[in-house]
């Protein structure tokens, strides 16, 4: 199959998992037509009609090849940090180092990637941005709490820029014998992080009985994490056929991507519990925000991206 | 010709106005229901207004009316246009300067003509590390002199985080509308106690921020 029939028969797939949710979603509100609607069953219907949307803008993207993939993850990584940076306690001291970050930062990083510059993007944000912000921010003179303004906008920007920023940066890798099929590793790891999201959701609803971290994520259970993470690592070893890596590879690269995506949740749910808020933003019906969303693929894709330049480039 | 011209301007505002703050209108007090109602909220910067003409529904927007003080809004060609052709806005006299043209008269024909108001009873920005202002008591002439019309507590949240003041570029940041619920005037209520009430109505619908309350230079 050439790139473009693997990329179709990829949403072809996608389009029947969704046909056959929606359908199951419509059922079971049916079914308790005659009671009052339940929460649980009318977020699953705005999550599967979220999905929809979802699927049509990386499609969209998809259609403009690696300009649209790179334009819609700035874009996400935009949405992410006004999420993020809201939940901070940034002062007016921090305004032109705000102002730096959404404005300079964020859209030199992405210039990078498009240019394929892996010397400078992989330590603009770590080196460059992390020295200067800082320096902006001091020269407004305001102490207080200094130190922890600056982690937090220097945390944001690894977060929802550096760290997002890799899921493009796989078009820049040149893999012996994978020429013009990049777009398939972003499929695969988007693919394999959020299927692990659902299936974690599912199984954790039908079986979950033991909380994996009450204290950070109460949704979370043994069993949603165990089933989630199983299954899709299975699903990762059946989509080897879009990647550069074996069936045993691929499923071995699933497995870590769908650890580290849910150890990713972990983390931003501490966040957002320590900030006293269930979402992140509201973008997203159903879903929440855009980092909600987002939270396991930001974790994964760092160590994807590294994991595969190790090992499959030259 | 000024008419289509104020409203690509009103969408292009609306739309420059939610990218930068992707801004929610939380209708907790009551829905967004077309009735004639006098908002009341709390005042950070010139972009309040834009903020709640954003959450309304096209048909609110259309029957709601800010109330701005002459002296800021007529000052230049650009912000007159704003001001009168895109927000219709009701301009007062917060001077006084004439004799006459008092800013309760122009409100009131406003609400007479079947006009929704957005007020901010604080009378100006506030500047201060205080949540909220004391109030003038406008609201209350306004609520004795239109007793059937609601008045509902809106509350604008994080704005002032956006564009501090001073700053001249914005920075994206998430922001609230929170609508409350609507409060009339009690028979016998006094002056001192109605707005009182109006302020502890608003006030409540501020979140909770352990920062707060800290001084922000």
């Amino acid at each position: 199959m050439t790139a473009t029939e693997q990329i179709l028969a990829v949403f072809g797939g996608v389009a029947v998992i969704l046909v056959i949710a929606t359908i199951v979603g419509r059922v079971l509100r049916y079914r308790r037509r005659a009671e009052s609607p339940s929460p649980v069953i009318e977020n699953l219907n705005a999550r599967i009609n979220a999905w929809w949307a979802m699927v049509a803008l990386v499609g969209l993207a998809f259609l403009f090849g690696k300009t649209g993939a790179i334009l819609l993850f700035a874009l996400l990584s935009f949405a992410a940090l006004r999420e993020f940076i809201t939940l901070t306690h940034t002062r007016r001291g921090d305004h032109w180092a705000l102002f730096a970050a959404f404005f300079v930062v964020l859209p030199v990083q992405y210039a990078l990637i498009a240019d394929a510059w892996y010397g400078l993007y992989s330590v603009f944000i770590p080196v460059y941005a992390f020295l200067l912000l800082p320096i902006v921010s001091s020269l407004r003179g305001d102490p207080q709490h200094f130190l922890e303004r600056v982690a937090e906008v220097q945390w944001g920007l690894m977060i929802c820029v550096f760290c997002l920023s890799h899921v493009p940066a796989l078009l820049t890798l040149d893999i012996p014998g994978y020429e013009g099929r990049n777009l398939l590793l972003i499929a695969f790891l988007v693919m394999v992080v959020q299927i692990s999201d659902v299936l974690q959701y599912v199984w954790g609803k039908l079986l979950g009985r033991h909380k994996i971290a009450p204290t950070l994520s109460p949704s979370k259970t043994v069993e949603g994490f165990v089933g989630g993470v199983l299954s899709a690592t299975a699903l990762g070893a059946g989509l080897w056929w879009i990647t550069p890596f074996n069936p045993w590879q691929a499923s071995l690269l699933a497995l870590a991507i769908t650890v580290m995506g849910f150890l990713g949740g972990l983390v931003m749910s501490a966040i957002k519990r320590d900030r006293g808020v269930k979402d992140w933003g509201w973008m997203i019906e159903g879903h929440g925000g855009v980092l909600d969303r987002l939270d396991s693929v930001i974790f994964a894709a760092p160590i994807f991206f590294h994991l595969v330049r190790y090992w499959w480039t030259p | 010709m000024i008419r289509i011209l104020a409203a690509l301007f009103a969408n292009g505002i609306t739309l420059v106005t939610r990218l930068i703050t992707a801004v929610q209108g939380r209708w907790i007090g009551c829905g967004p229901a077309p009735a004639q109602r006098i908002y009341y909220a709390n005042h950070v910067s010139h972009g309040d207004i834009v903020l709640i003409w954003t959450v309304l529904a096209p048909a609110l927007r259309k029957m709601t009316r800010p109330v701005a003080g002459a002296d800021y809004w007529l000052k230049g060609r650009l912000r007159r246009f704003i001001a009168t052709d895109v927000f219709r806005a009701v301009l007062i006299d917060r001077e006084r300067s004439q004799p006459g043209r008092s800013p309760l008269a122009a409100m009131a024909k406003a609400v007479d003509e079947g006009a929704s108001l957005i007020v901010f009873p604080e009378g100006t920005r506030n500047m201060t590390d205080a949540p909220l202002l004391p109030f003038k008591g406008g609201i209350y002439h306004l609520a004795r002199r239109k007793p059937d019309v609601e008045l509902v507590p809106v509350w604008i949240a994080n704005l002032n985080r956006v564009l501090p003041k001073g700053e001249i570029v914005p920075i994206p940041l998430l922001c609230s509308v929170t609508f409350g619920t609507p409060l009339k005037l009690q028979t016998n209520e006094t002056r001192a106690d109605f707005v009182a009430r109006a302020r502890a109505e608003l006030l409540s619908l501020a979140p909770d921020t352990p920062r707060a309350a800290e001084p922000n230079r």
